[in-house]
């Protein structure tokens, strides 16, 4: 009998473990990009509140399609859920560290693995890559304001806009 | 004893319902339990969490970073083939279009956007990096007449980079010892050693992705799968989805048989255009998005 009733409490244990840990990954996401804005409605073309860096760490209030109205710091905003990842990013040398521990398969460490130094490796490597126009077209801008009017003008519609 | 085993086989059955995101940390905790209890011996605990840990490090993929990096190093392979066309008019109205079209696929927000670039060759060819790198050769501007044509040729592309067809080009073998070489943890910047490494992994990783996108082409599947991915991208963003009916139309009449572009690594248009099952563009399209192709790339046709 005390077997049965210890393999209940272990069973039990086990379950709430797996939901409470389920839960706290659906609450709180971090930035997988470079950069990404929380913006005043669910739209690509909505009013930025505040830009949110690579590694942030946003709670997720309400999802709407693509898109998770999210607090960031004392901001809300929507994010699209293309630039939100359940893992947490930690920022390593040279970069503003986050505090916390968590479970080693959720970790991704931001600018580890494939980074610049590998790049630089592997260029030293093979000298007749050129990355002169990767790194121009990496720099062609184009501003919000230019597709509303590419968008407006062209008679043509945003996809992905929540709600 | 028979308790024991069916007190383990219930407690890995449990193990796969917990939801995936939360399988790690639920059983490192488990099996830490389980060791206390006496279910599971220490030596049991730790197979069963490098199983666990394999199995999400192959889930869990590349990071965006990662594939951004990968990206820009499969882009300079590209220019090693092409030459780059500086011409900052038609750059520039790609990159408006491209990143318009963008917004309206699945994958809108990569880890540092999407960049388009025209190439100076007369080949029927495009290519797109994981990392959101897209390049388009003249010759492939050339079978379009219209911006809803030009917007057809970015959106499959943009369909490639949003099925993750670059990384599925990585062997699979070669993905694993990736994946296991980048999930080391604990120091902040590398050894010499750990960097050779690295860049050897990376290496092959590129040469995996190039060798499939420029000489031997993706499957016919992941080409069908692209034109469908177009098509809901140009519907989202308000195109006309025939147009990339008319646009294989005009390339079945220029593409050269026998050459090393689309003809060898892409399916043969009339195919794309059967397997798409959708009519050509026939409805007027607003004059100023005319006025605004020829504009800028009216030079190159």
């Amino acid at each position: 009998m005390a077997r049965y009733i210890s393999l209940v409490i272990f069973f039990a244990a086990l379950s709430f473990l797996c939901l409470s840990a389920t839960a706290q990954t659906q609450k709180t996401m971090s930035v997988q990009v470079k950069q990404t804005q929380l913006r005043a409605t669910p739209s690509h073309l909505g009013k930025i509140v505040v830009k949110a860096p690579y590694g942030a760490r946003v709670t997720i209030l309400e999802e709407r399609g693509d898109w998770k109205r999210t607090t960031y710091g004392s901001y809300r905003g929507w994010v699209h859920a293309s630039s939100l990842t359940t893992k947490r990013i930690v920022l390593t040398a040279g970069q503003t560290s986050q505090t916390g521990t968590v479970g080693q398969g959720e970790i991704a460490l931001a600018g580890k693995g494939f980074n610049q130094e590998v790049e630089n490796r592997y260029r030293a490597n093979n000298k007749y890559l050129d990355y002169t126009w990767i790194n121009r077209m990496e720099a062609f801008d184009i501003t919000s304001e230019q597709i509303e009017n590419f968008v407006s003008e062209g008679r043509l519609s945003l996809g992905n806009e929540g709600g | 004893m028979k308790k024991l085993t069916l007190q383990m086989i219930s407690f890995l059955a449990l193990l796969i319902f917990c939801g995936c995101a939360a399988v790690e940390t639920a059983t490192t905790v488990a099996t830490d339990i389980a060791v206390q209890r006496g279910t599971i011996t220490k030596e049991q605990a730790a197979s069963i969490r490098t199983g666990t840990t394999a199995v999400s490090r192959s889930l869990e993929d590349f990071t965006p970073e990662q594939e951004y990096y990968i990206g820009r190093s499969v882009g300079a392979v590209v220019l090693t083939k092409y030459k780059a066309l500086n011409d900052a008019k038609v750059n520039s109205y790609v990159n408006l279009l491209g990143q318009t079209l963008a917004l309206a696929s699945d994958t809108p927000e990569l880890f540092a956007g999407y960049h388009f670039l025209v190439l100076d060759s007369d080949d029927i060819n495009a290519f797109a990096t994981p990392g959101g790198h897209i390049f388009i050769t003249r010759g492939l501007i050339r079978c379009c007449r219209t911006e809803d044509e030009l917007a057809a040729v970015l959106a499959h592309e943009i369909g490639h980079i949003q099925m993750r067809h670059g990384i599925n080009a990585i062997q699979k073998a070669r993905m694993a010892e990736a994946l296991t070489v980048l999930a080391r943890e604990g120091v902040k910047t590398y050894g010499d050693e750990e960097l050779i490494k690295l860049s050897n992994s990376f290496g092959d990783v590129i040469s995996d992705i190039t060798t499939t996108m420029i000489k031997n082409g993706y499957s016919r599947t992941y080409e069908y799968q692209a034109d469908a991915a177009a098509v809901n991208i140009l519907r989202r963003a308000g195109y006309q989805p025939g147009a990339l009916v008319n646009m294989l139309q005009v390339m079945s009449r220029q593409i050269k048989p026998g050459g090393s572009d689309f003809a060898k690594t892409h399916p043969s248009p009339q195919a794309r255009i059967a397997e798409l099952g959708i009519s050509a563009q026939t409805a007027q399209i607003p004059n100023i998005r005319k006025d605004r192709f020829i504009k800028a790339a009216g030079h190159l046709l």
